[in-house]
This record gives C-alpha cells, sequence and structure tokens, in this order.
C-alpha cells in the first residue's frame, strides 16, 4: 500500500470539524509530552521512531483499523519510514507533511466578522502554537496585527483580497514567537506600530503606538483605537476596530489572563495588569468581540474554528477576571506558572532586531506551546 | 580541540532524521562491548535522539561535542559488566576516597575506563590510562605510591587492580561502586 501525506491544512480541518483522529507520534517522549497535536477526538500514541527500527509488529495490535492513522514526527523524515513499515503490515496510514515544524507554522485564516460600511475582519489561527493575528480590510486597505513570522502568508491573503498592506500593528513586544511585523511593513511599504515603552531597546525604526491613537484603514471607514492596557508587558496595548472588536493582545485570553513575568518585572507588572482588567476593561461595552493574541487550549476554538468571546460574557466566566482578592490575584500571576516559553530571551532580542537569526534558527527558536497565559 | 579517542567513527554528516539513528544502529552491531563509538552528525535533532536511543538500548550515551556545524556524538557499547565477580581485595567507597580527596591526602586517582567515558565526565586531577592500555603504560605510575582506580562500576576497576598488583604495586585501592555513582565534583571536556 502507498503512504499519503496528510498536510496541515487537512490536520486542521479535523481539529475545526472535530473529526477522529488516531495520531502515532514517533517523537521522543519528552517532545511529545511537552507539546503535541491538539485535537478534541484525536486519540494518541506515543512511541520513539527509534524503538521501532527492528519492527512495527509490537504495536500493531494498538493501532485501531477502524480509525485513520497519522504519523508525526518532528520534521517528516521518521514518519515516513514507521509509515511505510506500517503500511508494509497491510495498514493504510498517512505522515504528517513537514512534520511538526510544519504544523507550527501552518496559519489558517478565518473569517471573524463584517465591519460597518463593507470592511472584513479576519484571524489567522496558527494551530499548532495557539498564536492569533488579524486583518482588517476596508476599502482596498488593510491592516494586520500581530503578525507571525510566515509574512509570505498575510501578503497573498491581502493580494487575494486585492488589498494594500497599509499599516501593521504588535500589541507588545513579544516573547513567545517572532514577529513578522516589521518585515511585512518593510516588504509592502507599511507603517509599522510598535508600543513605545516596549520598544526601548529596539534599533529599528517604528511609529510610538500610544494610548488614543486613531488609524484609519481604508475610506475613513475603520476606526483602530489604541487602549494603553499594560500588565503582560508595560507597553502593551489594545485595539478596539469598528467599536465592535476588542482585540487584547496577550492582556485576556477567552479562558486564561496574561502572565506578567516575560520580561522578567511580574512583581513590578501585576498592578498594572489588575488595573487593566479590572478597571480599563470594565469601562468598555460588554458587547464587544475579545479577540485575543493567543488560545490555551483547543477547547477555545469556536464552531468555526475561531477564537472569540463577548467582553461580557468573559467577564461573568473567565476565572482571572474574577478574583476579588487583591493578594490571591496577585499569587495566581506570580506564583506557580507554567515553564516559560522556549527560548523566549533570544525571541525577544530578535524583536528587538538585536539579533538575526536564520530561519533554521528561528524555527528551532519557536518550537513547543506558547505559554504566554495563567488561568 | 581535544581529539576523543574511539574505536569506530561514523560519517552521518548531511543526513536527516531517522538516518543517523539508523546507521548508529547498524555500526553498534559490528563493536564489542565496551568498545566506543563516535558519530559525526549535522543533524540538530541527533542529540536528543541519541541520549534517548542509549537509554533504551541499554548502551551508554557519553557525551557530545560541538564541532562548528558538526556533532560528534560518543556512545559505548553496553557490555554486562555488572555480572562478574570481583577479586581485588584492597577496595573504598566512593565516599572513603571523597573524604581523602576532600582532605588533600597524597594519593593518585587513575581512571581507568574508555578515553571518551573519562573526557566527558572524570574526578578532578585524576589520570586517565584505560583498561586497554593500562599494561604498557605501568611506567607512569609509581610502586609506591597509593592507587585509587575508579571505572564506571567497579568491574574494569578490579580487574585494573588485579593487573596492578601482579606488577608490584603494592598500595592498590578498588573504588566501588565508582564513576556511575559519583556525587563529587567532576570536570568535563565541555566546561
Amino acid at each position: 500500500m502507498t503512504v499519503k501525506a496528510m498536510t496541515s491544512k487537512e490536520v486542521t480541518t479535523k481539529v475545526f470539524n472535530k473529526e477522529k483522529l488516531f495520531v502515532l507520534d514517533v517523537r521522543n517522549e519528552g517532545d511529545f509530552q511537552d507539546w503535541k497535536i491538539e485535537g478534541e477526538n484525536f486519540s494518541y500514541l506515543n512511541i520513539p521512531y527509534f524503538d521501532l527500527l527492528d519492527g512495527v509488529e509490537e504495536i500493531m495490535n494498538e493501532l485501531p483499523s477502524d480509525q485513520e492513522i497519522l504519523v508525526v514526527c518532528a520534521k517528516e523524515g521518521s514518519s515516513i519510514m514507521i509509515a511505510e513499515m506500517l503500511s508494509d503490515e497491510g495498514l493504510e496510514v498517512s505522515y504528517l507533511q513537514g512534520g511538526m515544524k510544519a504544523w507550527s507554522e501552518h496559519l489558517e485564516p478565518v473569517k471573524v466578522g463584517d465591519l460597518e460600511n463593507g470592511g472584513e475582519l479576519y484571524q489567522f489561527v496558527r494551530i499548532g502554537k495557539g498564536c492569533l493575528s488579524y486583518m482588517v480590510v476596508s476599502n482596498g486597505e488593510a491592516a494586520i496585527v500581530d503578525a507571525t513570522r510566515m509574512t509570505d502568508v498575510y501578503i497573498q491573503f491581502a493580494e487575494g483580497l486585492g488589498a494594500k498592506i497599509t499599516h501593521v500593528f504588535d500589541t507588545h513586544l513579544h516573547a513567545d514567537h517572532i514577529s513578522g511585523g516589521r518585515t511585512i511593513a518593510q516588504n509592502t511599504g507599511a507603517t509599522y506600530w510598535l508600543p513605545p515603552k516596549d520598544a526601548t531597546e529596539v534599533i529599528f525604526e517604528y511609529q510610538p503606538l500610544e494610548n488614543g491613537n486613531d488609524v484609519t484603514i481604508g475610506h475613513t471607514t475603520i476606526n483602530i483605537h489604541a487602549l494603553y492596557s499594560p500588565g503582560h508587558t508595560i507597553g502593551s496595548t489594545s485595539f478596539v476596530v469598528d467599536e465592535k472588536y476588542l482585540l487584547s493582545g496577550d492582556i485576556l485570553f477567552i479562558d486564561s489572563i496574561g502572565r506578567p513575568d516575560l520580561a522578567g518585572m511580574a512583581e513590578d507588572w501585576v498592578k498594572d495588569l489588575r488595573e487593566s482588567l479590572y478597571e480599563r476593561y470594565r469601562k468598555l461595552s460588554e458587547e464587544l468581540i475579545v479577540l485575543p493574541a493567543h488560545f490555551m487550549i483547543i477547547d477555545e476554538l469556536n464552531e468555526d474554528g475561531s477564537v472569540s468571546e463577548k467582553l461580557g460574557t468573559l467577564y461573568a466566566q473567565n476565572h482571572g477576571l474574577n478574583i476579588d482578592d487583591e493578594n490571591e490575584f496577585r499569587k495566581l500571576v506570580t506564583e506557580n506558572l507554567p515553564p516559560q516559553p522556549n527560548a523566549y530571551q533570544e525571541i525577544r532580542q530578535t524583536n528587538m532586531g538585536i539579533i538575526s537569526p536564520d530561519d533554521e534558527k528561528q524555527r528551532e527558536m519557536e518550537i513547543g506551546p506558547n505559554r504566554c497565559a495563567v488561568r | 580541540m581535544n581529539e576523543i579517542k574511539a574505536n569506530l567513527i561514523l560519517d552521518a554528516k548531511g543526513l536527516a532524521c531517522p538516518m543517523p539513528i539508523v546507521k548508529t544502529k547498524k555500526a553498534m552491531t559490528t563493536l564489542e562491548a565496551g568498545q566506543v563509538l563516535e558519530v559525526l552528525a549535522t543533524d540538530k535533532g541527533s542529540t536528543a535522539d541519541i541520549k534517548a536511543w542509549a537509554g533504551s538500548t541499554g548502551h551508554q550515551y557519553l557525551g557530545t561535542l560541538e564541532d562548528g556545524d558538526v556533532l560528534k556524538h560518543y556512545l559505548r557499547k553496553s557490555s554486562g559488566e555488572e555480572a562478574t565477580e570481583r577479586k581485588h581485595p584492597n577496595v573504598a567507597t566512593n565516599d572513603e576516597l571523597l573524604t581523602k580527596l576532600q582532605n588533600n591526602d597524597s594519593i593518585v586517582v587513575v581512571d581507568v575506563r574508555e578515553a571518551a567515558e573519562y573526557a566527558f565526565d572524570h574526578i578532578p586531577n585524576s589520570q586517565s590510562i584505560p583498561m586497554g592500555e593500562l599494561e604498557s603504560r605501568l611506567n607512569e605510575l609509581n610502586k609506591e605510591d597509593e592507587i585509587y582506580v575508579v571505572c564506571r562500576t567497579g568491574n574494569r576497576s578490579d580487574f585494573a587492580a588485579q593487573k596492578l598488583a601482579e606488577n608490584g604495586f603494592t598500595n592498590v585501592i578498588n573504588v566501588l561502586p565508582g564513576m556511575s555513582q559519583w556525587t563529587g565534583e567532576t570536570k568535563s571536556i565541555n566546561n
């Protein structure tokens, strides 16, 4: 039997549709435990490829006969070998094209909604890593928020819509992924906006993004208000788009809130974080639809694969918004934090322009989950 | 950079996963128990994989040196040395040796493991004389010195201690169990 390649896009469709899939992950146990393909109805077997070099007989009875099987490894080479061995035993299996490397880089655009006067808002779901970025399109112009380093995806998507990218924003200096904002701005002539308080060490030109800035996309149709909301970083800034959407960056997520420690300032920034979540956001309309820069777990995905929720619903349901006691809040966001993202210091330096690792190195730095939140 | 002696060098440069491990496994079958394999690889994932593969097969992963883009992995084929009976009567525990070292007693520590094992993890100021070279290098030691012989688990050092005693060394002590459980300070070529 032949072995088929399954693309990250096909796997993403299965995640969104809550389909079943049996994932045979042949990476090291540690790598698997740290980070894997998540799907609500996915089941798993992890056995390193090097334990199967003498044959796959020993795992044959652990594999289902009535379910699609996907063999996964880091870069695809080992998964092809194991898939072929399984195929020789008579099983029909696929391997993940490009492995977890490709999975980490896949972006799935999902339309979040139409804007007043004909614009559109898209969310780019980086399904393997939990990063979310955005494109606001109106009247032949596009703005991008929190772009990943897979810059071609945004540029081609905008071209497909016949829109010219005119503004690129980062809500804050990212520590979990390498920003594509500067590259997109360079390649398209767009303006690159960064909060100046996060940009004190950057070595390139940028447009300072400050509270109250209004940026217009298209013919005065869409306004993007900048709203200063420190806490994850000192410069963290949210956006209100079209008086309908709140792009919350890494301050507020669907089922969690931002962590204040990734720039080494946890104790100092706890108060800012609390003030942003409990006072600044409180003053906003509860009807605003929150669009965060991350999701943590696959349960946060809506039916269509998008990640969003009404601000009012989050005030009712998100644990991080419902801690009355300040000390308890301080404890939540400074103690027992999840491990820090892989290579987060180097990622911050890359985003400041201080270091310029090559593509291979950038990929390696970003491997793993994002871990920007606390629950 | 210091060269580390190996019984066999496998060139897996330019090969992508899974080939470095596939070739390592094959090369290992050609070695005798206790011998050292050096694997040259450029695939960055090979370090974690070789380490984990060695763990699951019982071979000893000794360490990795970086030489530009090339990774040099060192492995020692499992030897099953745990099973043998020890014969040298004069023994000391790891702790007893540690106390001697801390007191700066005038003693000599001879490490009879393979050079590659020694390179990645050894007692500071110990002298490396691999078991296989001992007979020809006896002149590097003094017969009157208080000599502590270490290896990984106490078996090779037992043979070495016997050998030294046969050759007229009067104060030879076998250290048990040896480097596998050593809690004192160590040195490595990597730091």
